[in-house]
């Protein structure tokens, strides 16, 4: 019993130990950094580092966008990936077995393999740049790992028993009546699932958000703290020529503006946090 | 003597009663109707978003694409996107090396490692929602820029572990490929830990689902511990195990802190002569085949082993079928030609001797 208690604080601290030095880092001055007797608790609480990364990340703007970028898909993604997986789950027709294969595979599929053609597609459609790119794909059940989210409530919907539906059926409650009084106030764990993870795994994703909603064009309006974060370096020196800053770039000043772009996920997932870890428990991927 | 054999033929009638084919009522056909409308967005958005790109890329990658101001131009090259990624850029084809050995070496840790945790904090355990909120917390930080922020600071890593000479103690007995990428490993191990938040969760939840009555009879038993992970847990959750590398390998593949990626989108963008759409459909072509291979891989490990009385099972089911099909068809073939022969002989073509008058 101690060996396991002993190896779960272990492995625990391992795996706090870079957020615990990026915190700290984050909060050294340069004194603090080149001194070498300071290890992990800087010597004064110095929160430059913050306003300065803040700046340069435009923190307050790219927060609000970030919650749009990753929000509106993510509603877009839960009410689709719910008719889709509802309809697998509860109805037969033909060619239902050819359509889970082609989901799991469109789930295995790198999206890179993709992406040049819908590169050019949207490119056409004049929405490249704005967040319409998020938008549409997930209004036709392809947002980011739609599948797995599909695949979530068929598991869940499979569960209801059959005689409910029958019931309702019977009492004369029509198809999309069954569904939404029936088959969606049952599924309100699944969509808690969904929710938190779409809303993280949008929030996280940098390579498709700077392809798609930011369209690699210089004036770009859509921008998330985490492709902020990706050019960093970059904004933070060009201001640094103008003198806008008051620290140069090292790497407490890298440091604080990580803590910063993870600060928003990690209040969140502080308040949320029994939904979070009971999450999969009870989206029932497990089955049975 | 013929009454006994009516009776044979009645009791293989009665053994094996003709499958009756019933027509799709109406209801079925409106449920059927129905399920088509729930699903529609989803076979729209494929065809638009997977089906109808993979077949452009496909298309792309024989093509040399440039964009003038006077439209995009398509110059047919054939296969030298392939010789121009293989022979002239060797860096991609370095890079496919390398990750394809990354991931074959990550995935069993990442997947064990999240099992071996899993099972501890399955256990009677105080904190147990304190050890959660830990072990899940990297799901939510695990981005590309923030993970390359950490590890380009030295975040990542032990200080106290000495990589090199991991590396070459392994050298020892592995290919180089290999050593190098496990000591890379062990200078990011921290970062391969923090990948297995979500295996760690579904492993959980699959843990709780084993009846524990099945561990009580095995204690009866005489079954020890070691006994019970290896006979009575792995095999309940095996199924898991695929679905976690399954999931290990799609995720690693999509991060951003994989360099293929980010030299696909390069490649898209470079202004140079022989690069652009058709260079980069071509590399990411052989991405996903690789991807998929990999994935295919462990299914193939993985995957469902049938035991042996299920196949012979099968193995019967399928002959006895194929010989249904064979008599079903000859009996069809013998009515045609009945038919055929009855015919022919109504229309006289020819005769048959009726006993009387010349033949």
């Amino acid at each position: 019993m101690i060996v396991i208690y002993a190896l779960l604080i272990c492995i625990g601290f391992v795996y706090l130990y870079p957020m615990l030095y990026m915190i700290s880092t984050s909060f050294m001055s340069r004194d603090d950094l080149l001194d070498t007797s300071v290890k992990w608790l800087p010597s004064t609480f110095y929160l430059q580092n913050y306003i300065d990364a803040g700046k340069s990340m435009d923190f307050l703007m790219s927060f609000l966008k970030g919650i749009a970028i990753a929000g509106l898909p993510t509603l877009c993604n839960i009410v689709i990936c719910m008719l889709v997986g509802y309809g697998f789950a509860r109805y037969d027709f033909k060619g239902k077995k050819i359509m889970m294969g082609l989901l799991i595979f469109s789930y295995i599929l790198p999206s890179q393999v993709t992406m040049i053609p819908t590169y050019v597609l949207y490119n056409n459609m004049h929405i490249l740049g704005t967040i319409l790119t998020f938008v549409i794909p997930a209004l036709f059940g392809n947002g980011l790992n739609a599948p797995i989210f599909i695949l979530i409530f068929y598991q869940f919907f499979k569960q209801i028993p059959k005689v409910l539906t029958e019931a309702a059926a019977i009492d004369g409650a029509g198809h999309f009546k069954t569904f939404f009084r029936i088959a969606v106030p049952s599924a309100v764990p699944a969509i808690v699932t969904v929710v938190l993870f779409s809303f993280v795994w949008y929030w996280n994703e940098s390579y498709l958000t700077e392809l798609y909603v930011q369209g690699l064009s210089a004036n770009t309006v859509w921008t998330n703290l985490v492709v902020q974060l990706k050019n960093f370096d970059q904004s933070f020196n060009t201001r640094a020529t103008v003198g806008d800053t008051a620290t140069s770039l090292n790497e407490s000043v890298r440091m604080a503006a990580t803590t910063l772009s993870i600060l928003p996920l990690l209040v969140m997932y502080l308040i949320l946090q029994k939904q979070f870890v009971e999450s999969i428990d009870r989206a029932g991927i497990t089955g049975e | 003597m013929s009454d006994n054999k009516d009776q044979a033929k009645t009791n293989i009638e009665e053994t094996k009663p003709k499958k009756v084919k019933v027509k799709r009522g109406k209801l079925e056909a409106r449920e059927a109707r129905m399920g088509y409308f729930f699903v529609l967005p989803w076979i729209i958005g494929t065809l638009i978003f997977v089906l109808i790109p993979l077949g452009q890329s496909f298309y792309y990658m024989w093509y040399n694409i440039r964009i003038t101001p006077l439209g995009t131009k398509f110059t047919w090259v054939g296969t030298g996107n392939f010789t121009q990624i293989w022979l002239e850029n060797p860096e991609f084809p370095q890079q496919l090396v390398t990750y394809i050995w990354q991931t074959i070496v990550e995935v069993p840790i990442i997947v064990v490692f999240a099992l071996i945790i899993a099972m501890m904090l399955n256990g009677k355990i105080k904190l147990k929602g304190f050890f959660r909120l830990i072990f899940f917390l990297p799901v939510i930080i695990v981005s590309g820029p923030v993970m390359n922020m950490l590890v380009s600071e030295g975040a990542s890593t032990i200080p106290a572990m000495n990589t090199q000479a991991v590396i070459n103690a392994l050298d020892t007995f592995l290919p180089t490929k290999m050593a190098n990428s496990v000591g890379e490993l062990f200078g990011n191990m921290i970062m391969v830990l923090w990948y297995s938040g979500v295996q760690i969760l579904i492993f959980l939840s699959a843990l709780q689902k084993v009846d524990p009555s099945l561990y009580e009879a095995a204690k009866m038993d005489g079954g020890s511990g070691w006994e019970c992970f290896w006979k009575i847990t792995l095999p309940t959750i095996k199924n898991f195990i695929l679905l976690n590398a399954v999931y290990t390998v799609i995720f690693l593949s999509s991060n951003e802190q994989n360099e293929l990626i980010t030299m696909i989108k390069n490649a898209m963008f470079s202004g140079t002569k022989e690069k652009g759409y058709g260079y980069a459909s071509a590399m990411a072509w052989m991405y996903s085949i690789v991807v998929t291979l990999i994935v295919l891989l462990f299914f193939l490990l993985l995957g469902n082993k049938r035991d042996q009385y299920d196949r012979l099972v099968s193995k019967r089911k399928r002959m006895l079928k194929r010989e249904e099909r064979l008599a079903r068809k000859i009996e069809r073939r013998g009515a045609r030609n009945v038919k055929k022969l009855e015919r022919a002989r109504r229309s006289h073509r020819y005769k048959t001797y009726d006993g009387n008058g010349d033949y």
